[in-house]
């Protein structure tokens, strides 16, 4: 009996708490019309959440890129097909590794960032200081972040993927000995749009949950340094099960 | 000042002297209560203390002043209008004629001294840049802190911040100054600059401010009128003298700073010291 009391409160809690992000979303996107006529507090987020996220995502980009050519090399060589690496990192890097490792790596990044400035901005009295000169803090704080991520993120898995090919082939073509011309020529015939815009909409979709996952957390902070950790700490959990459950099913919808 | 909204859009019930009154409020928080049957008024164009015991709701009363929390029961009025029946946009139109200093500063940490005073003059006016910079150099040069414009938060002392934080809430013009615990951690200078600073913007300006603070001896300079509360409830009020002279336990106990009385230095609910030292139980 109790077990099945936990698992309802359970559910209730957890419903509770999707209804809460969810009307913080309608919150912003309410005052998204206003947001947009002051690009430059965007832009300045931009900066802070992409702009500053670039190195990491770089120096991961080339490291993925490494292994995937190791691994692809060593896979497809059993079956004489190593002229083929180019495709299947292509494929691997555009469409699943870009999208899903620059998500995480946002969350770890630019999401703990956001979270903590916007929990810190809570915990010393500086949000309900915008409140009292009447400035609303949603639409002052959160929905330029909001956007800034969300617009950064895509941007960012972008640049991971270039970066990721170029780690590839140097794998690949520049210590392996993979000819150059079957590499980049097999991957410009099999890759399509569709490929690529796959992509895109997964980062897209992953630049919006975690912004809006890190805005929020940060936002309802208990205004304590408990509180603010904490919610750093919820920030990347719930962003990287998030992504990773999301990217499932965007993936199967996209198979069918 | 140009504000695309006016605040006299919000209908009024009454005007009186009484810039705030506080009618009959009742206010919990879970099954703590915070107020029962609270009643002040502060008087318009004065310096009024809210004083009293720690974890008594003196900030509390701040915020249902300034709308950030509603009332059980009661009326919360401003000049007049009914602050818990606003909607956030009418709040957001009254609080425009408030100014509130809070007890850390709360300044923008992303914005250096300039641009913090600079904010609601930005947020709430077209005016040009030209015009911003004077008036915030105005505002800075009344708290004594022109030069320290280009500093950011960090590089200011309690004191400074403070001071910078009203020269932020003036910015606007507002009618009233809210300020809570202004003079928490200062050293004894900067609490002189702050007192000064109170007296001089009230009647200079000729705002109404009110003070929520448990430091006796600053207060005592300060205020014209004061309130005293504890238990939920006003315990005294009027002029310092009046408190210092009132014959209840609990003011007596304030005023002087007794360590044990009405208030008492054990935390009430411990069991018997000698049995519980003689138990297993912690």
């Amino acid at each position: 009996m109790n077990t099945f009391r936990e698992l309802f409160e359970n559910l209730r809690e957890f419903a509770v708490a999707v209804g809460a992000v969810t009307m913080f979303l309608l919150r912003m996107l309410r005052h998204l019309p206003r947001a947009i006529t002051r690009p430059s507090l965007i832009v300045e987020q931009i900066y802070n959440s992409g702009a500053l996220s670039l190195v990491i995502i770089m120096i991961c980009g080339v490291f993925i890129g490494a292994v995937v050519g190791l691994q692809g090399y060593e896979v497809l060589q059993r079956f004489g097909a190593e002229e083929s690496l180019g495709v299947g990192a292509a494929l691997a890097l555009l469409k699943e590794l870009g999208p899903v490792v620059t998500a995480l790596l946002f969350a770890g990044r630019a999401g703990t960032a956001l979270a903590s400035e916007i929990g810190l901005m809570r915990a010393t009295d500086q949000l309900t200081a915008m409140e009292m000169m009447a400035v609303d803090p949603v639409l002052r704080v959160a929905v330029p972040r909001f956007l800034g991520g969300a617009i950064s993120l895509p941007l960012l898995a972008m640049i991971f993927i270039g970066i990721g090919l170029y780690g590839v082939q140097l794998i690949a073509v520049q210590q392996l000995g993979v000819d150059a011309a079957s590499f980049w020529s097999q991957m410009r015939a099999a890759v399509r749009v569709d490929d690529v815009t796959d992509g895109l909409v997964k980062s897209c979709v992953f630049g919006v949950v975690c912004s809006l996952i890190a805005v929020y957390e940060g936002y309802t902070a208990i205004p304590t340094a408990e509180g603010v950790g904490r919610a750093t700490t919820r920030t990347v959990v719930i962003s990287a099960v998030l992504v990773l459950m999301l990217n499932y099913m965007l993936t199967a919808v996209m198979l069918r | 000042m140009q504000s695309d909204t006016t605040p006299s859009q919000v209908t009024r019930t009454t005007v009186t002297d009484n810039i705030v009154e506080i009618r009959d409020v009742y206010y919990s928080v879970g099954h703590r209560s915070i107020f029962s049957g609270l009643n002040l008024s502060i008087p318009r164009g004065r310096i009024t203390a809210v004083m009293g015991p720690s974890g008594t709701g003196k900030t509390t009363l701040l915020r249902l002043i300034t709308g950030q929390i509603r009332p059980d029961r009661g009326q919360v009025l401003f000049d007049g209008i009914d602050v818990s029946q606003l909607s956030r946009r009418e709040l957001y139109r009254l609080r425009l004629r408030m100014g509130m200093l809070f007890q850390n500063g709360a300044l923008l940490t992303d914005m250096n001294v300039f641009e913090n005073v600079a904010f609601p003059l930005r947020e709430h006016t077209d005016l040009p840049d030209a015009l911003i910079r004077n008036i915030v150099l105005t505002k800075l040069q009344a708290v004594g802190l022109r030069g320290a414009a280009r500093l950011s938060p960090a590089e200011l002392s309690g004191g400074m911040a403070r001071r910078v934080a009203l020269a932020r809430a003036m910015a606007t013009d507002p009618e009233m100054l809210i300020y809570d615990e202004p003079f928490t951690g200062l050293d004894p200078i900067s609490m002189g600059m702050i007192v000064r600073l109170v007296r001089q913007m009230n009647y200079a300006l000729g705002i109404t401010s009110i003070v929520v603070s448990h430091d006796v001896d600053e207060i005592s300079i300060l205020a014209d009128t004061s309130y005293l509360i504890s238990g939920g409830k006003v315990v005294a009020s009027g002029s310092f003298v009046e408190l210092k002279d009132h014959e209840s336990e609990i003011v007596h106990q304030f005023m002087n700073g007794l360590a044990d009385g009405p208030v008492p230095f054990h935390y009430a609910p411990a069991p018997d010291y000698f049995t519980q030292l003689l138990s297993d139980d912690t």
